[in-house]
Formats: C-alpha cells, sequence, structure tokens
C-alpha cells in the first residue's frame, strides 16, 4: 500500500510549497515584515519603483510548544505505523518529541520501558473535520461560532478566530479517542465559509497555544443543500443548486483578479492593490498555498466542483462527507481528489440518502484517496472503531484490506490531506512522537486509549486520573475530573 | 384498569402477528439468552408458533421441527430499541417525510404514532438487516410538554408493524420541557400539574368536561388519553437529563400515585441513582453521552450506564436526539462500549451479559413488556438474531434474522447500492440497468 501516492505534498501543483518550504515563507514574510517598516521610513529615489511589500501571511502564528516528556520505549507491542506497515512483536521509541525508532528488538538506551504485553500502538489519531471549539459544550447559542452565516461568501472569515479552546469536548477526544491533531472548520452554511484551522489536541490558554505549528491554511467550500436552503430561505441567490455553481463562478472570477494584481505587485512593486480579505483566501488558493477541503455529499455535484476547480486552476484536496463517493471513485482517482466520510451516516438529509457502509471501502479498492472523518463532538472518541467498521464491511464485500492498510484512513491519510504529512500522520523516525498506546487491537471494540503522547509528552494516561485533562470549564461543576 | 390494559394489548398483539408464524429450532449455538447472563455454548433456541419454547444448552427439538444448524455462531434475541423515532421519519431533514411532531397541531398528549408507522420505510430495512427487530417509537414535542403516544413495533417485513399502539406517554422535561411548557421550568410544572388535574377531573366525568377547542389548556382529547398515564396503565417516559430534574419526576411520581414514569436520556442519572432505585422507576438511558452538551448534562459520563445498574436501578439504552430515526443499529456499538469501559479505572461499565440485556431485555422491561419480548425467556416471541461475531463488536453482522418465528429478508436499498457500484464503472449500458 503506497499511501503516500496520495500526499498533497506529491502532486504537481502550481505554486504547492513543501511544509518546510512554507515555513521559510512564513519566517521570510516576518522578515520582510520588518525590513519593510524600515524601507517604509527610508527616502525612495525619483523614477524608481517602489519595492514590493508582501503582507504578513501569518499574521496568528502559533505559540503551541511540545511539553516535555521523558525518552520512552514501548515494547512487545503491535506497531500499526499509520502508512501502511505493521509490526507485530514490535517495539517504538521517542525521545525529545520525535520518534526514534520502530522495530522490533529495539535498544531501550536510556529510555524508560513500558511493557505493553497484548497492546497496540499506532500514530495518534487525526481528525480531518471537526468542530470543537467553535460548535463547542455546551451547545448555548452564545457558543455557536461555527457558520458566519449572513452571506453565502464569507472567505474572510477564519475558523480560528472562533475557537475556544476551553471545549471540554478536546478532552473527549484525547482520552476517549486517542486524538492528537485535528482540523476546525467553519461550517457548511456558506459557499465558501471560510479558512479553517490545524490544531494540536492540547489544551492552551489561547487558540495560538494550540495552533499546529506550519500547517497551512485550509479552505472550508460547501455544495448541495446547505447553502442553497440557508439563502434562498432569505429571499437572495444561491437559492439552487446552478446558484450555487453561478455564484462560486462569479467570485473566483474576481479572485484570478485579483491575485493577477498583487502578484505583479509582489514582483514588481510600484503601487499596492487595495487589499481584500475576503480575496486574500482565494488567492491563497489559486496559488495552491491554501487547501480546499469541500463539503460535498452527491456524485454529480463533486464532478461539477471537479470541473470549476480545473477552469480556475485549483484543486480540492478533500470531499468531505461525500456519501456518494464511491459512485465515482474512478472520477475521484483521475483528479487526484481525497474523500473524508463517515463509515455508516446515512437519511438524514436528502443528499445523504444514497449512503453505503462500503462507501470507504470501495474507494480504496479502487485505489481513490480516502479517509475517516467525525464532524462529531461524539464521533470523534471512536474514530477507531468507525474505521473497524468500513474494515469489517469491505471484507464482507469481498475486499481484502489489512488493518495496517485501513489504519492510514486516521493517519497518514488525514495528516496528507491537511499538508502535515511530512511531521507527522505516522510512527516514522523525525515525526513528532504523536503516539497512542491502546489496551489492545483498536479494531475492537473493548479497546481503549491508554495513554497517548503529544509530540512525545504524555497527555493522558488511562491509570493516573491527575493525567486527565480538566477545561476551566470543567472545573467545579458537577462531574469534575470523572472518567467521563 | 391494569387488566383491561393488558387485554387490550394482547387483542392487539393477536392482530399484529403474521400470518406466515414459523415453528424453528435453532441448534449449536453460542447462545445469548438476554436476561443478563452470560453466553453459552451449545445452546438451542426453539420457537413454535411465533413464540419461544425453550432456549439454553440441552434443549431438545421436538421432533419433525425444521432445524438450523449455527454451527457454533453467536445466537442471540433479537434487538430490542429502546428509545428510537424509527418508521416515522424517512429522510430527518425532508419535513414531508417526518411524523415525529406537529407544529401546528391543537392537540398533544392525544397524539398517537402508531398509524404513522411505515413497515416499508428505509430505517426499518436498514436496521432489520443489521439484528434490530423491536423499537420504541416516540413522537417529538413541539406545542406542549407532552409528545403524544408512542408506540412499540417490529421490523418485519409485513404490513402490521405495531406491537403495541399507545405503549407509552411521552413527556420533554428539563430544558427542553421548560421551552415547551412556555418558557421555564415553572411554566412547565404548572403545564403538568393542570393537565394532569384535568385529566383527573375529565376521568370522573368525561361528559361534563368542557372542552374549550383550540384555546384550551387541555382538550378533551388530551385529557382522555393522559387518563391511563393517571391510572398507571400507560408508562409515562419522561426525558429528562438533571439531576435535580430526576427528584422533581421521583416527587411527582409520590403525589399522582398511579403513575409509572420511565426516565428517558438521564445523563445525570448516575448522581441520583439510589433515589431513582428506592422509587422504582426504570431508566432508557443515552449510553455514550460524556459532554456537557447542555447546562442539564454537565456531570454526563459514560459510566452513567454502569452505575445506575450497580445501584439496582432497571437501565436500557435508547437514543434521544442521537439519529433515532435511523440508527438504532448503534445501540449494538454503545453496549460494547460500556464492556471496554470495565477496564478503564474509575469507570463503571457493564459485563458482557449485562451490557447485552441493556439493549434486549432491559429495555423491553422499562416499558413494561419484559414479559412478551426482549429476551429468548419461554413465552417471548420469537425475534432471535443469528450472527457471524460477537453482536457487540463494532462489525459484526446479522446473517440471519428472525421476527415472530418468521425468517427476514436482509436486502434494503444500501446494498442493492453497494451492488450496484461494487464496480463504480459503468459498463455496455449505464449503471440504471444494473439490477
Amino acid at each position: 500500500m503506497r499511501s503516500n501516492r496520495y500526499s498533497p505534498e506529491n502532486k504537481i501543483v502550481p505554486g504547492r510549497l513543501t511544509l518546510q518550504a512554507r515555513l521559510l515563507t512564513i519566517l521570510a514574510a516576518g522578515v520582510l515584515g520588518a525590513c519593510a517598516a524600515q524601507a517604509d521610513e527610508a527616502p525612495q529615489s525619483a523614477g524608481t519603483r517602489a519595492a514590493p511589500q508582501p503582507f504578513d501571511r501569518n499574521p496568528f502564528p502559533s505559540t503551541y510548544r511540545p511539553y516535555g516528556g521523558q525518552p520512552t520505549l514501548i515494547t512487545n507491542v503491535t506497531v500499526l505505523d499509520g502508512e501502511g506497515a505493521r509490526i507485530d512483536n514490535g517495539a517504538v521509541l521517542f525521545r525529545d518529541g520525535k520518534i526514534v525508532a520502530v522495530g522490533q528488538n529495539l535498544s531501550a538506551d536510556g529510555a524508560q520501558v513500558i511493557d505493553g504485553q497484548g497492546k497496540w500502538v499506532t500514530p495518534g489519531v487525526i481528525d480531518v473535520h471537526s468542530h470543537l471549539g467553535n460548535y463547542p459544550s455546551p451547545g448555548v447559542d452564545a457558543h455557536s461560532d461555527g457558520n458566519e452565516a449572513t452571506a453565502p461568501i464569507t472567505s474572510e472569515v477564519w475558523a480560528e478566530h472562533s475557537v475556544w479552546p476551553q471545549d471540554p469536548g478536546f478532552s473527549r477526544a484525547l482520552a476517549n479517542g486517542g486524538v492528537t491533531t485535528l482540523q476546525i472548520l467553519p461550517g457548511s452554511a456558506n459557499l465558501m465559509g471560510g479558512r479553517s484551522v490545524t490544531l494540536k489536541n492540547v489544551y492552551a490558554r489561547t487558540m495560538q497555544g494550540m495552533k499546529f505549528p506550519g500547517a497551512p491554511y485550509g479552505f472550508k467550500m460547501a455544495c448541495g443543500e446547505n447553502p442553497k436552503r440557508v439563502y434562498g430561505s432569505k429571499g437572495r441567490i444561491p437559492s439552487t443548486r446552478m446558484g450555487n455553481v453561478a455564484v462560486n463562478r462569479a467570485t473566483w472570477a474576481k479572485a484570478a483578479d485579483y491575485k493577477r494584481k498583487w502578484d505583479k505587485y509582489e514582483e514588481d512593486g510600484g503601487d499596492p492593490p487595495t487589499r481584500d480579505i475576503q480575496l486574500d483566501t482565494l488567492r491563497g488558493v489559486l496559488s495552491g498555498e491554501i487547501l480546499v477541503h469541500n463539503h460535498c455529499y452527491r456524485a454529480d455535484e463533486m464532478a461539477i466542483v471537479m470541473d470549476m476547480a480545473k477552469e480556475f486552476g485549483y484543486r480540492v484536496t478533500a470531499f468531505h462527507h461525500a456519501v456518494e463517493s464511491y459512485k465515482i471513485a474512478d472520477l475521484l482517482k483521475a483528479n487526484q481528489t481525497c474523500s473524508a466520510v463517515w463509515a455508516d451516516w446515512y437519511g438524514f438529509k436528502m443528499e445523504s440518502y444514497d449512503a453505503v457502509n462500503e462507501n470507504l471501502a470501495i474507494l480504496e479498492n479502487e485505489g481513490a484517496c480516502a479517509m475517516i472523518h467525525s464532524d462529531d463532538a461524539n464521533g470523534i472518541q471512536r474514530l477507531n472503531q468507525e474505521v473497524a467498521k468500513v474494515w469489517h464491511a469491505a471484507r464482507r464485500a469481498g475486499m481484502n484490506i489489512s488493518k495496517e492498510r485501513a489504519w492510514t484512513w486516521l493517519a497518514i491519510r488525514p495528516a496528507q490531506a491537511l499538508g502535515v504529512g511530512e511531521v507527522t500522520g505516522s510512527l516514522k523516525p523525525g515525526k513528532m512522537a504523536d503516539v497512542v498506546l491502546w489496551n489492545g487491537d483498536p479494531f475492537s471494540v473493548y479497546t481503549r486509549p491508554e495513554r497517548v503522547w503529544v509530540d512525545g509528552a504524555l497527555m493522558y494516561d488511562m491509570n493516573n486520573p491527575q493525567m486527565r485533562p480538566v477545561s476551566d470549564f470543567e472545573l467545579g461543576q458537577p462531574g469534575e475530573g470523572d472518567v467521563k | 384498569m391494569r387488566g383491561l390494559a393488558t387485554l387490550t394489548a394482547a387483542l392487539l398483539a393477536a392482530t399484529a402477528m403474521p400470518a406466515l408464524a414459523q415453528d424453528v429450532a435453532i441448534t449449536n449455538a453460542k447462545l445469548v439468552v438476554g436476561d443478563g447472563s452470560q453466553p453459552v455454548d451449545g445452546g438451542t433456541v426453539v420457537i413454535r408458533s411465533g413464540r419461544v419454547v425453550a432456549a439454553g444448552a440441552g434443549v431438545a427439538v421436538p421432533g419433525g421441527m425444521a432445524t438450523v444448524d449455527a454451527g457454533g455462531r453467536w445466537v442471540s434475541p433479537g434487538i430490542f430499541a429502546g428509545f428510537t423515532r424509527m418508521g416515522i421519519i424517512e429522510v430527518d431533514g425532508v419535513s414531508e417525510t417526518n411524523d415525529s411532531y406537529a407544529d401546528n397541531s391543537p392537540f398533544n398528549a392525544a397524539l398517537d404514532v402508531a398509524s404513522a408507522v411505515n413497515p416499508l420505510s428505509g430505517p426499518i430495512q436498514v436496521n432489520r438487516a443489521e439484528g434490530i427487530t423491536r423499537a420504541v417509537v416516540a413522537p417529538a414535542a413541539r406545542g406542549s410538554i407532552f409528545a403524544g403516544q408512542g408506540a412499540v413495533i417490529d421490523l418485519a417485513a409485513h404490513m402490521s408493524p405495531v406491537t403495541r399502539a399507545k405503549a407509552f406517554q411521552f413527556m420533554e422535561w428539563g430544558e427542553t420541557g421548560a421551552q415547551r411548557g412556555g418558557g421555564s421550568r415553572p411554566a412547565a410544572m404548572a403545564l403538568l400539574r393542570n393537565a394532569l388535574f384535568e385529566a383527573q377531573a375529565y376521568g370522573r366525568n368525561p361528559g361534563a368536561y368542557l372542552d374549550r377547542g383550540k384555546d384550551a389548556l387541555l382538550t378533551r382529547a388530551d385529557a382522555e388519553a393522559l387518563g391511563p398515564v393517571l391510572r398507571g396503565a400507560m408508562p409515562l417516559l419522561v426525558h429528562v437529563e438533571r439531576a435535580s430534574d430526576m427528584l422533581t419526576i421521583i416527587a411527582l411520581k409520590r403525589e399522582f400515585a398511579g403513575i409509572r414514569p420511565v426516565l428517558v436520556g438521564a445523563s445525570e442519572g448516575w448522581m441520583v441513582a439510589r433515589e431513582i432505585a428506592a422509587a422504582g422507576i426504570p431508566v432508557i438511558a443515552s449510553a455514550l453521552v460524556d459532554l456537557p452538551a447542555s447546562f442539564d448534562q454537565l456531570a454526563a459520563t459514560q459510566s452513567n450506564v454502569g452505575r445506575l445498574a450497580a445501584a439496582g436501578v432497571t437501565v436500557g439504552i435508547g437514543q434521544i436526539n442521537d439519529d433515532e430515526s435511523r440508527q438504532a443499529r448503534l445501540v449494538k456499538q454503545y453496549a460494547g462500549n460500556l464492556v471496554a469501559l470495565t477496564r478503564v479505572p474509575g469507570a463503571s461499565g457493564l459485563s458482557w451479559g449485562q451490557a447485552f440485556a441493556a439493549i434486549s431485555s432491559k429495555p423491553a422491561e422499562a416499558i413494561g413488556m419484559g414479559e412478551e419480548l426482549g429476551s429468548l425467556r419461554p413465552g417471548r416471541r420469537g425475534d432471535v438474531v443469528i450472527w457471524d461475531g460477537d453482536p457487540l463488536e463494532v462489525g459484526t453482522a446479522a446473517t440471519a434474522v428472525y421476527i415472530d418465528g418468521v425468517e427476514q429478508p436482509l436486502e434494503n436499498r444500501q446494498t442493492r447500492l453497494r451492488q450496484r457500484y461494487l464496480d463504480p464503472k459503468e459498463g455496455g449500458l449505464p449503471k440504471a440497468y444494473q439490477h
């Protein structure tokens, strides 16, 4: 199983930057920003164009820092490495926040040794679709921060500005689900809902303190029923699926024009074009710096969106929900577009009526990129069980998919879809030590996370109540510190 | 009156019996009785005229009876879904297909879901294929705390799905009850007490009851519907999540001595588990709710069911506000998760046998139908499932489903779509010709 053939990083996409290159860009932007301030004060000689002054691409930078951890060797475990390999009677060694080695008969080399007899080790679970923080618990109106449902195009909003880092849901995703990385998206009321943010699942006082360092932004788009219902009911466009596409295309045309002007300015300098926060994001999409995550259920609509993307020169990284992806698995494969799906949700709305339990399995079987997702504060606690359901459904349908391959659906695949596949999502030496020790086979309903490490720091321990995070909201409340 | 209700139920049951009731014996089973006991190997279940005659190890098969050799596989009672809205909603978001609530009706307690149940609906087919054989079907409340009268249904492929109509009254309490009852808990309480007093007045002299029509606080039809609740002939299912609100319901039971409340949801039930047990009130609980999704659920934990059971409460699993129109099949996974909790220090889970009972006999007992449904004890309906593995394990499939002794078809739209698209590419003709 060569899961990395789906890697967005490996795709030939104009303007696509590797993570390292992005980090450099971000650093450079900061440096250039500082230089530009000095340049402003310097007198300019007549007749020369003013030098271009790129704006700050990263105005809300991550302040996340890994918590310290002991060098650790876990032995006698079944290892699923998250990229499709399995090691029976294996071991995992991590130190200084990074994976050092995975294999058999590893030397502890001074590390603490955990005998994991009968247990399994996987990379931390990654949820590519969550609303923790922007639809937090308790779900009161005052906390409803996921949909800026006042206009169909709100590419100017950023989900990170809605994330409440005290959402009790983060702790459940960690302790019950083994989730270490998650993408928080705007909702699907709008055609263009805004930027997403990728977080480390570690509580912090601020959103910036949870923000995944160096992760690219995502961009949430939505097909189908939601936008046309929300705006149709307000008596404005879009009220139909054709209206959805019309508004999208008009917006992309505007964005392409904006991009031309800014690209030229950033190349040649001169008078800077007027800044437009809404179009900044779309320019980022068109230049490949921002990854498109497109809520879309029906096969026919996904096909139209992929054509629209070609028309304007961008690519959909992943369709989310995508309950009909199985109908066009070949087309999705040809377009190198992933599907992030549930195992068995169906029938809650018209466009989810044709769901089948084998959706992900058929995609996998056809060689199309697929992964599991939750979109749910409860489902995120059991993504391993959702993968297990698909694995069983696949076998019953005659597809022989190994457990180690199935585990890519919540490991390297979502990591790559988030643009962080080079630094997390699998147990490869040098990657972040985001690790889950399960107290059994994680494909079983009877298995729970026993310990979870993020960047090599122990953040949850089933056997130690002190290592169960309690958000500010739950402090002093009934049930504080309970097992949940 | 209790006797009359039982007789009525029996009559309804008789008319709902399928014409094809079968005699069948399933042998060589890893047999689950559903009464809380652990599975036994080498078990046999004997069904005659659609009812369980005997089940256990060492049970003899009567001569001449058709026999199915389970080949050592798991055999259990069909799953009893403790709280659903199955069969009255096809697609939640398509209001034309949603009969669970009525925004514009002048009635509330009088509404009766029985006639709305469509046995051919998609969710019934999908859940039947996954071993769900019976379900509690509740209406949803809108203009009052009272939602109306719910039914217990079977999921068989026939046109008479209702096992018991008017099986219970459903009522919202707590936050939702406050909203439906006028805007606050005191308003809901005033509405509730007024309704019960009015229903008592109606019961004393129906002919003299003054129906004030649409403006009435309680119409004649609603007053009549609440009569069996007051007499204890019909359980009152109460959706309640906050611990203090459960104590209010316990106090209500003391004041109106006849009523038989059943708590639904009950996220904070563990905090008042002893009081619930002492009051003899059963619970149909949400199994895995562990978030403070509302201020009524601050103490929610997956250990709730385990702690209630440990306190001696009759507790089954239901799905209030949890995909209850379609996903009854998930209760198997939920029950399995409660077993997993037994290995988490500080948590309270269920043994395997208890967990299976929480999706079979316990919800049936909670609704007052444990003598009829939910286990393979003699006399119960012949609802039996053969599984290809442990039924609480994710991914286990039902390979044969019997309802009232009749083997059921397991195909549905989803299996047909899967079959059509296993190879997604189109062949010599469009997919529409592949059927």
